[in-house]
């Protein structure tokens, strides 16, 4: 027999409707796969139990109307959960139980699925390698000592694992693209404002965006039109018409123009992601797209503009973990002063303490104007580079990230070429662009690489139509063997 | 009317010394909601019993503006003759408080919603203009409660995000009475306008003072000390008194002032420092990503334009005009929305003069004494204009007048009625009156023989007799009339 878990949502969807599996047998499996994958550290919760009733709950009154019919899946950690403990991979948050549901993760109960468990990440998702959490790092099912890629690792991981048919992330400079490339799956971080930030613990509120994280493009597809949603609760959020996404899928793109930006060969960039990149403009040629090369001369800035907006914002949206109301709170202090000072000291990671720092610094008078005002100048910069060029063209084709899954340990002791993992994937971010992270190749150790598409705001049934015509011709095929049980 | 001078000043060995001030005032947004919750804005609940996750910063909660405050911010402003600005943008203030769940206060920084404008004061010397720097919205932090325990502090996160208003004036008052004026016309303005109930007691209306001293003949402003937080006008007037004097005495030592954030003692009648401007916060503003810039339509502000009740200092000069009322008057009765809505209901009935002057005498002096505000008065303002008509037209005398009113704020009566049952009217009848005069001139020959050999002091004790024998309704002009023609008969 199969392994369902093998299969991709869109497939395990059809035999829930044909009535091939039920959702109680389909939770089973899963939970199985959970229990056999404790080695890769991917759940701080599991939530079986709860997982199960809803199941039979489906079972006895199921409705196929819903996108997501008696579907198990398990969520980052970042995303409040009703009753369920959301930790975002901090201690600060160790014991700490909303009482509340996210828009995201509500949407998606709301159609048809349920909770199978919270997903490890980096602490308040900051790190490139889920090498940050306070709950230990997460493992690549690639192989036994490879990071899965951050923030959302523990996503990547149990997806590449088969620990859940579908998830979700959240992107704030690449945290759903960059650990989709490093396990050989499908990851779109949608324009800023179409999925809600409503009940998502904030990390760096411009940059912050859900997204899905899925085996296929179909499959994202049926992920993004199940999450996204207008919410007068995010001010932020973009009023505009539901798209059915999965429905308007199309695989034909004949005479559409994609961007190959210069700017994203970088110097000691490994030979074989210029080769994948190749690769890839030779498929979209093939089918019929129009290369053209294009510049988006502000590129070299996106990364340290970067490390000044977002460490700023979560300085400010950090302060809210004082001690005071909910989560960890020190024991140890004489005064209000001191409270704040061990809670803060003991509850949050180096990598949370540095950003603190770093936001602190570059906002504080007499350094305002020369970081964090600069930075959102180069920010304007960089999305008029992005502007300019989607005049010219449909969409931009870059590679994911400029390296395969490194080792746990290889860059903890070095920040800043941790930092440079998200080289791509952060212009992005800045401009509040849609981008889809596609599998596309392998290595020389075999290791997964990815490919980016990006598209103008709001078109995010374009760059997963180029997707959804690249998958069929790309042939990539995830060669993860079951190592861990 | 003569001009007083403006007399406010310092005496120092070395100079006379004048006192600059500005105020910022926090004046709480009359509003249902909070201003970026749903949470309620009703004052005196149990504590954090209006509280949102939103108010009390649970992680993944955002912000969302309540539109009904921005409305009543820029009323304000059109109500402070200011411009409205159609771009403004919302900041994070970061600081650590435990009474500040966020870790920021969510204010308005470089761009605020409303400009520069002015305010008129009408003091004895005239009028003056104090002006406008802006007025910016922000949230309320809670309430921090040391008192309750030994140990520990306790919390209330009821106000934690209620909608205020910054009110920033420029350096333009000049003494205690300026500011005790400036206050109480934006109290005024506001309550016109239902932005702000101006309730000093529940803590809607609150002001941080800015004061410096530099003496007459300097151009250039002093240094300026900041006392935060004074929630009365009689505390701030004792602020600035003690403050200034504190300011030129250092001066006058040759000493410098430097510049802090001070606080008032009220029980020592005292400004102590809190803190330098080395140690002053580094509150790190920039723009709260969580909002987007607040872009207003030019049709709202128009609409809201056109929905501005009249406001006191128009309604002022319409009362001078309409009403023949001198500016004094006009001040007072237009000080309170409640006040000229009587006024203009007892002028509308009787006579606008002498219902200005009774109102402003006889009326205020009974509310004041029994505590009540103008809309609680026992006497209803169509009662007040009959009693007004009834002096106007001679039927009763200003004296009865005052029994009259003495009865209606006992019984609520119609004054009619009183008069009636009390048989109180005046008499006015000159033949009875002279037929009266008559006989008590004929009592009382031997006076009036004294009266006529010069002795004119005992026109009195006539008008006393004809007071006494009409139980004091005799109408006084006529019988003085009436007294005169018979002793010179």
């Amino acid at each position: 027999m199969t392994d369902i878990t093998n299969q991709s949502l869109k497939e395990i969807i059809e035999s829930i409707k044909s009535k091939k599996i039920s959702s109680l047998d389909l939770t089973k499996s899963y939970i199985k796969n959970i229990e056999g994958a404790k080695k890769l550290n991917t759940f701080v919760t599991t939530t079986f139990d709860q997982a199960l009733d809803k199941a039979k709950e489906f079972d006895s009154k199921p409705n196929y109307e819903q996108t997501l019919p008696g579907i198990p899946l398990a969520v980052k950690d970042l995303f409040c959960t009703e009753n369920i403990k959301t930790t975002a991979g901090s201690n600060i948050l160790n014991n700490f139980i909303p009482s509340y549901e996210s828009t995201v993760t509500k949407n998606l109960w709301d159609n048809g699925a349920f909770l199978l468990g919270k997903l490890n990440c980096d602490e308040f998702a900051m790190g490139s390698s889920n090498e940050t959490s306070f709950y230990g790092n997460v493992i690549n099912p690639v192989g036994d000592k490879l990071v899965p890629g951050g923030s959302s690792g523990g996503s990547s991981s149990a997806l590449a694992a088969n620990l859940t048919p579908a998830t979700i992330g959240t992107d704030t400079g690449g945290s759903i693209r960059q650990p989709a490339s490093f396990t050989g799956i499908v990851g779109l971080k949608p324009t800023y404002g179409l999925c809600s930030r409503w009940g998502i613990v904030a990390f760096a509120s411009s940059l912050d965006q859900a997204g899905p994280m899925t085996k296929t493009v179909t499959d994202c597809a049926i992920m993004l039109e199940a999450m996204s949603s207008f919410d007068e609760k995010d001010s932020t959020s973009i009023n505009k018409k539901k798209e059915f996404y999965s429905k308007n899928l199309k695989d034909s793109i004949k005479g559409l123009k994609i961007g190959i930006p210069k700017e994203y060969r970088v110097n000691n960039m490994p030979k074989e992601i210029d080769e994948l990149w190749e690769k890839g403009k030779k498929i979209l040629k093939d089918l019929g797209a129009k290369l053209i090369d294009i510049s988006l001369p502000h590129t070299k800035y996106a990364l340290p503009t970067y490390y000044i907006v977002a460490p700023a914002e979560a300085s400010s949206n950090l302060a809210r973990y004082d001690g005071v109301r909910y989560g960890h709170r020190s024991e140890k202090g004489k005064d209000l002063i001191e409270m704040y000072e061990n809670t803060r000291s003991e509850g949050f990671g180096d990598e949370v303490k540095r950003r603190i720092l770093i936001g602190t610094y570059v906002l504080s008078s007499g350094y305002y104007d020369a970081y964090y005002l600069k930075a959102q100048k180069v920010r304007q910069l960089i999305k008029k580079d992005f502007d300019d060029n989607f005049t010219k063209v449909d969409a931009i084709l870059t590679p994911s990230t400029p390296s395969s899954a490194f080792k746990i340990g290889e860059k903890t002791k070095d920040p800043v070429s941790m930092y440079l993992n998200d080289i791509f994937t952060v212009p992005v971010n800045l401009a509040g662009l849609p981008a889809l992270s596609l599998p596309a190749g392998f290595d020389k150790q075999g290791y997964p690489l990815g490919l980016q598409l990006i598209g103008k705001a709001l078109d995010e049934q374009k760059i997963l139509n180029i997707g959804y015509a690249f998958e069929k011709n790309c042939g990539f095929k995830n060669k993860i063997k079951k190592w861990w049980s | 009317m003569s001009k007083e001078k403006f007399d406010y000043f310092i005496n120092g060995e070395k100079g006379k010394y004048e006192v600059i001030i500005g105020l910022e005032v926090h004046a709480q947004v009359l509003s249902n909601s909070k201003l970026f919750s749903g949470s309620s804005t009703k004052f005196g609940a149990h504590p954090n019993n209006q509280v949102s996750l939103i108010d009390s910063a649970f992680p993944g909660m955002l912000p969302v503006i309540n539109e009904e405050c921005i409305k009543q911010a820029i009323k304000t402003g059109l109500g402070l003759n200011a411009k409205i600005n159609n771009y403004s943008v919302f900041d994070r203030k970061n600081y650590f408080y435990a009474d500040l769940p966020q870790g920021y206060q969510i204010s308005q920084y470089k761009n605020p919603i409303v400009g520069e404008g002015k305010v008129l004061l009408d003091m004895p010397y005239g009028s003056k203009e104090i002006g406008i720097e802006r007025l910016h919205l922000e949230q309320d932090a809670g309430k921090s409660i040391h008192d309750m325990d030994p140990s520990n502090t306790y919390v209330d996160l009821n106000r934690s995000g209620i909608a205020l208003m910054e009110i920033v004036s420029k350096p333009d008052l000049r003494s205690p009475d300026e500011v005790n004026a400036y206050i109480k016309k934006l109290r005024t303005i506001m309550r016109y306008l239902g932005t702000c109930d101006g309730n000093m007691q529940e803590g809607s209306l609150r002001a941080d003072v800015n004061v410096s001293v530099r003496k007459t003949d300097d151009k250039k402003l002093g240094t300026r000390c900041e006392i935060k937080n004074v929630n009365s006008i009689k505390f701030m007037q004792m602020a600035i008194e003690y403050e200034a004097n504190r300011q030129v005495g250092l001066l006058e030592e040759g000493k410098k002032i430097s510049q802090e954030t001070r606080l008032f003692d009220t029980k020592k009648n005292e400004t102590r420092s809190m803190r330098s401007k080395e140690d002053a916060h580094d509150y790190r503003y920039f723009p709260d990503p969580d909002l987007l810039p607040l872009k207003l339509e030019q049709q709202l502000i128009e609409d809201l334009k056109k929905s501005l009740p009249e406001l006191p200092d128009n309604k002022k000069e319409r009362f001078i005009k309409d009403y023949g009322l001198n500016s004094y008057e006009a001040n007072v009765l237009v000080s309170e929305k409640e006040i000229s809505n009587y006024y203009e209901e007892v002028a509308k009935l009787s006579d606008k003069k002498l219902a200005a002057t009774w109102m402003m005498g006889d009326l205020f002096a009974m509310l004041n004494e029994k505590g009540l505000n103008i809309s609680k008065s026992p006497i209803s303002a169509k009662n007040f204009a009959e009693l007004i008509q009834s002096i106007k037209s001679g039927e009763i005398s200003g004296r009865i007048a005052k029994e009259v009113f003495e009865i209606m704020v006992e019984s609520g009566d119609n004054p009619k009625k009183i008069i009636d049952s009390k048989d109180m009217k005046q008499q006015s009848d000159p033949k009875e009156l002279e037929k009266m005069i008559k006989d008590i001139l004929t009592k009382n020959k031997d006076k009036v023989d004294q009266y006529k050999a010069g002795k004119e002091k005992l026109f009195g004790f006539f008008v006393g007799q004809v007071m006494k024998s009409s139980g004091g309704k005799a109408n006084p002009q006529l019988t003085n009339e009436i007294l005169k023609k018979l002793l010179k008969g």
